[in-house]
Parts: C-alpha cells; structure tokens; sequence
C-alpha cells in the first residue's frame, strides 16, 4: 500500500519536474510545478509530516504559485524563444547536474540499511509536538522571520511601484 | 513499507532537475520556478531525515519539520521580491528572456 | 531579560528600522526623505555603541542556545555597525532630496544589517538560515535601487536568480549534514561527529554544498560570476555595503561552521578551500587588470580579497581564525572608503565610471584624490596603512601552517594586484586632457566627511598601531577552542576514529 502510494506520488513528482523542464510555455512549467508541489503533499503525509503536507498545500501550491501565475499573466509571457543560451551552461550544467545525481544517488542507496524504513502511520508529527518546538527552543528564529517579511513588503513595494 | 533511502534519491532527482532547468531554461520566470522545484527537494530531504532521527532514537524528532516550516517562509518572502524584480526588469528592458538581459557583459 | 542583552544591537537596529518607515510615511509628499538618513544614522551609532558594550557580556548563549554572544560575535557585530554607519551617511551623500524611494532606501540597509549580525551570533544552522536570507534578501533589493538605469534592475536580477541559486545549494548542504548527524546547532554537529560516528559520505557531500553556498555570498571563484555585474549595476553607496557587510557575516558564519562544527574534518575542507582561494586571488586580480570601469575593477578587486581571507582559513589556527578577522576588518575599512569617494565623484546615477573619468580628480579636489590614494595604497598592501598589516597576517598565518606554497601564490597575487591600482592612481594625478566636463566634483558634504574620515582613521590606525584590533581577533579566534591549541597538533585523532570507526 505505502509503496504503491509512494511510486504512483514519486512518479507524478518526477513526471512534473521533467515537463517544466520541456515545456516551452511558463504557464505550461507553472502548472506541472503544482503537480510536483502537489505529489510532494501527499509524500509528507506519508512520512507522518501531516502540518507541512497541509502547508505546502496551502503555502506553496496554493499562494506562491498562484502569485506566479499572476505574474505569467500580467506579463502577459509568451512561449520561450529559441536563444544560444550560453554554451558553458550546457557543457557544464548538465554533465554537472548528473554527476551531482549520480553521486547523491549512490551515497543513498549505499546508506540505504542505515536510514531504515519508513511505515505508514508511525511518528506522526501532530501541529501540537511543532508548535511546543517552534514557539519554545526556536522562539527566536520565529520571530526574526518578521523582519525577513518586513523586507519582502517593502522591497516588493519599492520595486515594482511604478515611477512618477 | 518503504526504504527512506528511496524517499532521499526522489528528492536528489528533483534537484538535479531543478539544476538542470536553472541552467537550461531561457525565460527568467521559469528559472525562477526552477529555483523552487530545489527548495522543494530541499523540504522532501528534510523531512525524509527528520523521520530517520525519528526512528533512530525511538521518539518524535521534529527539527527537521521545523526547517522545513522556515524554508516556506523563506520562499514566500523570496517569491515576492523576485517577482517585484522581474516586473521591474520587465518594464525595463521589456523582454524575458535571459539572453537579452545583457546590458552588462560577464 | 538577559537574553534580549544578546542580541540588544539588533533590536535596536530593527526598531530604527521601523522609525525609519513610520516617519516615512508620515512626511508630507513633497518634502525630502533626506533626514530620515540622520535617523537612520542615529540608530547605527547606538547599535555600534552597544555592540561595543557586548564586550562587558560574558560569554553565553540565549534564547535556548539559538543566539551566542562571544568574543567572535561582538568582533563581527562591531564590525558591521561600523560598516552600516558608514554606509548610511555615504548614502546620505550620494542622494539627492528628490531620489525616490530614499525612505525604503534606509530602512533596508538596517535591517539588512540586522540579518547580518544575526548571521555573526547565530549557533543554529536555522537561525543563520533566517539571518542569511534577511541579509541577502535585502541586498538584492537595494542592487535595484537606482531606477533611472536599466541596468539597476538587470543586476539586482542577477544576484537574485544566482543568490537563490547558491541559497538552495546551502540549504541542501545543511540538509545532509542534519541527516548525518540529527542535529542543526554548531556545537551539537561536532558533538555528534566526535562521538557517533556518523556516515561521512553525507557529511562531505554536504559540507561541499554548504562550501558552495557560501562561497557566493563571499564571491569567491568560481562563483564569483555575479560580482561585477551587480557591482555595476547597483548604487555606489549600496556596494559600500554589499562589498564588506554581508561577505563578512558570511565569512563569519564559514569559520563557525567550519571551525565550530566540523573541525574534525579539516582534512576535507582545507584542501577545498585552498584550491578556492588560489583560484580567487588568481581571478579576481587578472580580471581586475582588463577593467576600464572602476566599479567592475574593484569587483574584481574584491574577488581577490576574498581570496586572500580564504588564505587565512586554511592556516588551521587560533591565528588564521584571528587574521582572517584582521584581515575582515581592514578590508572593510579601505573599500568602504573608496566607495565612499567614487559614490561622491560618480554620484548616485554614476555619470563617471571609466578609469579615464577620473583623470586628474587629485588636482580638482586635492581632499578626494589624496583620500582614494590612500585606500588605494592600503588596498596594495604598502605599509603604514591597514591592508599591509592584513596581508602580513595572512601570509605568516599560512607560512607557520606550512602553507609555504599558498603565501607564495598570494604574494605573487598582490604584485599584479599593484599594476592596476596603480593605474587609477596615475589617472588621479595626471592633468585631464581637455575641460573634461564630466569631472565635476560637488563640494563634499559633512555626511561625506565623516565617512572619509571614519575609513581613513580605522585605516591609518589598522596600519599603524594594530594592536587593539589584533588583540580583539586573537580574542575572537579563542572561541574556537579546538583551534586553540597548537597548529602542529590538529586533533587528528578524532578524524582517525570517524574514518576507521565507519
């Protein structure tokens, strides 16, 4: 049960992340990304995180991507064009990106006996064991957060307002 | 029952994609979301090893959840200012793509 | 209560900070958002006061260990007090009543200095997450600042997309060193190593993603690709501040995590940050030598000098640690000056930006010209002024770590590096072939003044009698207990049970 939910979720997650790479159109990318955020939910559930899988629903699929598409559409984004992106990228990043999978994927799978495996329903993180360890040993971390999202309003303000 | 190792080779998957879009693609709102397809293999790492520590010592960890609480924060405060600069690129220079966005040479 | 003592300069910085926007809001339309600089630099000078006064503190962490205030933080956080305050009144002259935004303008620079020192004192891997994004965060802001100019935009652009980029490298990095060892607090990470033997795979792999990380925000090569684009881009003021405060709070948070949490692995990580910091000098000063623009040449310039910081990180000592600091410190002193005096001659929308542009400068303002030779002399590293004594420090640090190979390579480095400052110097004082009407150079205002003179002083004194400044980085380094001891017996022993007990 737990693996047929993980592979159908993974693959979809996977399926997701490569059509933002293939497709030409940002709202085509837009959308697959919701599919990943979306699958991703489901895998947090299964890992007992239930408060993260509702919040990267709400947060992420929900108002990020929702901003994103807004600005897709604001801009009014046509598809992408055929550019010569620079040629270092490609020589360099892609071989760069499979080597990083190659190793990381190695270094997992070998550990694989270490890390154990995980069951369905056991280790739940209720809302309430986050909450005692957010609002007590990282009180602090919470609270410079504000400061963090003072900066995000005004810089979005001072940057997008348009110039009189 | 499943390996959690599999759990971390998905999240190694993502964020190889994500690499391999930021370099690749050429409309900056899409490397933009490619930024947000590592920090969401990020998260899936996180709580993968936060329910490893679990089972490790035998109770709830939770650390590992939190980081994942803050780096959504994060991201939404990122998203903002990111997207205020590219509708400020936009109405600047009125196009999208990387390679116009040239003003400066490297 | 006590706790709110520890991070006492932060707060007052973001209370500044919400002033600043308050007031801002309650001006009139049409009146100048020009005071609101001095507001500004009120709260600066009070938190660089009180971050003096941390000395009195001892030691200790707050906030269920989240926060330390130690010798090593109350250095850092001095430091970038005095590097806001001289960036805020080098803002206050650069601008006129008119620029836009000029409200936002000050509010940001604190507040992205709040995250800055946060990043100093922060012992949670979380925390210096939190700090590291406020800092960048409101840097990429302030890049784009200078409206009028396309390519203010295009830059804050730039280091936003790289800056996120290198940010989810730390992240994932912070990641697998959690994975190994169960934990994100500094101390808790090499408890775990010296005790658990945890899989070294993770942590390497790790560790090399959080190098990564990091070795953006301080723009070493080869990630260094940003640097002279945004710095051309962005206000001169700004990168007085983006140039020395955010790459000192990252160079601050690169000793904790590599002394502080994983000094077992120094045998990874040295030959790392070796190669980077060769690759960085070596860069950042033959690229310097192809430059016309000055802002791009002292991106380049900055590319070294953060090379040369690296240099001191390998030395695996209490006196790396403490020249590495020096080294902060004196670099801060030198560019945040000579941005003080390009941001006056160049002006808020950079009208002069050619090396050729500043032909002749020391005849028309004998003051400017005399004050950017000096920056200029220290940034060569002659003696008497404040980069002599960093390089010196460096340099011995890496030869008595037996690093002879390295001080070699940075000696050779701060030769070329001697070509292309002297250059501007040349240009200073050569008589401007025509009228040159692009030359015109304002009366320096008191903010202007005062900056000149807190660089040139923090310079002059760095070089001359750097006593107090060295016995407050020694005193830093102490943090790092197991640096402490002698360099010639690193403790060797427990990386010897990490590898052999896996």
């Amino acid at each position: 049960m737990h693996l047929a939910l993980f592979i159908i979720f993974a693959g979809l997650c996977v399926a997701g992340a490569l059509n933002l790479l293939l497709q030409r159109h940002p709202i085509n990318s837009a959308l697959s990304l919701i599919v990943v955020m979306s699958s991703l939910a489901v895998l947090y559930l299964l890992l007992g995180a239930e408060f993260l899988a509702a919040a990267q629903v709400i947060v992420y699929s929900g108002a990020i991507m929702v901003l994103f598409t807004f600005v897709i559409m604001l801009l009014n984004a046509g598809k992408e064009e055929r550019t010569h992106g620079s040629k270092l990228a490609y020589i360099a990043g892609f071989p760069g990106a499979a080597a990083l999978l190659g190793l990381l994927t190695y270094i997992f799978l070998s550990h694989s006996a270490a890390f154990g495996h995980a069951r369905l329903g056991e280790y739940l993180a209720t809302t309430g064991d986050l909450s005692r360890v957010l609002f007590r040993d990282l009180l602090l971390p919470f609270e410079v957060t504000s400061v963090l999202i003072l900066i995000a309003i005004l810089g979005a303000v001072a940057l997008a307002r348009r110039e009189h | 029952m499943v390996p959690i190792a599999y759990y971390l080779v998905l999240s190694a998957v993502l964020f190889s994609i994500g690499v391999a879009a930021f370099l690749i693609k050429r409309n900056i709102i899409t490397v933009f979301m490619s930024i947000e397809l590592m920090l969401n293999a990020v998260n899936l790492a996180f709580i993968a090893f936060s329910r490893q520590w679990s089972q490790t010592t035998g109770h709830l960890q939770v650390n590992g959840q939190i980081f994942v609480f803050f780096v959504m924060v994060v991201a939404a405060a990122e998203a903002a200012v990111g997207l205020a600069i590219i509708i400020a690129v936009f109405r600047a220079r009125n196009t999208l793509n990387v390679d116009q966005i040239d003003l400066m040479k490297l | 209560m006590n706790d709110a003592l520890r991070i006492l300069p932060e707060i007052i910085l973001t209370l500044a900070g919400v002033l600043v926007m308050i007031a801002d809001a309650l001006l009139p339309k049409p009146s100048s958002r020009k005071s609101l600089g001095w507001l500004a630099v009120l709260g600066a000078l009070a938190a660089l006061a009180v971050s003096f006064w941390q000395y009195q503190l001892p030691a200790g962490t707050a906030y269920y260990g989240v926060v330390q205030t130690d010798a090593f933080s109350v250095f850092f956080h001095v430091l970038i007090a005095g590097i806001v305050l001289a960036s805020l009144l080098i803002t206050l002259d650069a601008v006129t009543p008119e620029t836009e935004g000029l409200g936002e303008l000050f509010a940001l620079m604190l507040f992205g200095a709040v995250g800055m020192m946060l990043m100093s004192s922060a012992v949670e891997l979380l925390l210096v997450f939190v700090a590291l994004e406020i800092s960048s965060i409101s840097t990429y802001i302030m890049a784009g600042f200078r409206r009028k100019s396309a390519k203010s935009p295009e830059s804050a652009l730039k280091y936003f997309l790289l800056g996120s980029f290198a940010t989810s490298f730390f992240l994932y990095g912070i990641a697998l060193i959690f994975g190994a060892t169960g934990t994100t607090r500094i101390s808790g990470i090499a408890d775990a190593i010296a005790s658990a033997n945890p899989s070294t795979a993770l942590l390497y792999v790790g560790l090399a993603m959080v190098i990564v990380g990091l070795g953006f925000k301080v723009s070493a090569a080869p990630f260094h690709v940003w640097t002279p684009d945004v710095y051309e881009g962005a206000p001169s003021p700004v990168v007085a501040l983006m140039s020395t405060g955010p790459k000192a709070a990252a160079f601050a948070v690169l000793l904790r995590i590599a002394y502080g949490a994983l000094p077992q692995l120094h045998a990874d990580w040295v030959p790392i940050l070796w190669w980077l910091a060769v690759i960085s000098m070596t860069i950042g000063n033959l690229g310097a030598l192809r430059q016309r623009n000055v802002k791009r040449m002292l991106a380049y310039s900055s590319i070294a000098h953060a090379g040369y910081i690296l240099v001191a990180f390998t030395a695996l000592s209490a006196d790396g640690v403490a020249a590495a600091s020096f080294y902060a410190v004196s670099y801060a002193a030198m560019n945040v000056g000579i941005f003080a005096i390009v941001s006056h001659a160049g002006g808020y929308d950079d009208h002069l930006t050619l090396i050729d542009d500043y032909r002749g400068l020391a005849w028309r303002s004998p003051l400017l010209g005399g004050a950017m030779t000096f920056f200029l002399i220290s940034l060569i590293g002659i003696p008497f002024t404040g980069g002599f004594f960093g390089k010196f420090y460096v340099f011995t640090a890496a030869i008595h770590s037996g690093m002879v190979w390295l001080a070699i390579i940075g000696l050779i480095n701060s030769g070329i590096a001697a070509f292309y400052y002297l250059r501007v110097v040349v240009a200073l004082y050569s008589r401007s072939s025509e009228a040159a009407p692009e030359l015109v150079v304002a009366r320096p205002s008191i903010a202007l003044l005062l900056a000149i003179f807190i660089t040139s002083a923090a310079t002059l004194i760095l070089g001359i009698a750097p006593g107090n400044v060295l016995d407050a980085a020694r005193a830093a380094a102490q943090t790092f207990t197991s640096v402490g001891q002698d360099a010639a017996t690193p403790p060797s022993t427990s990386v010897d049970a990490v590898s052999t007990g896996r």
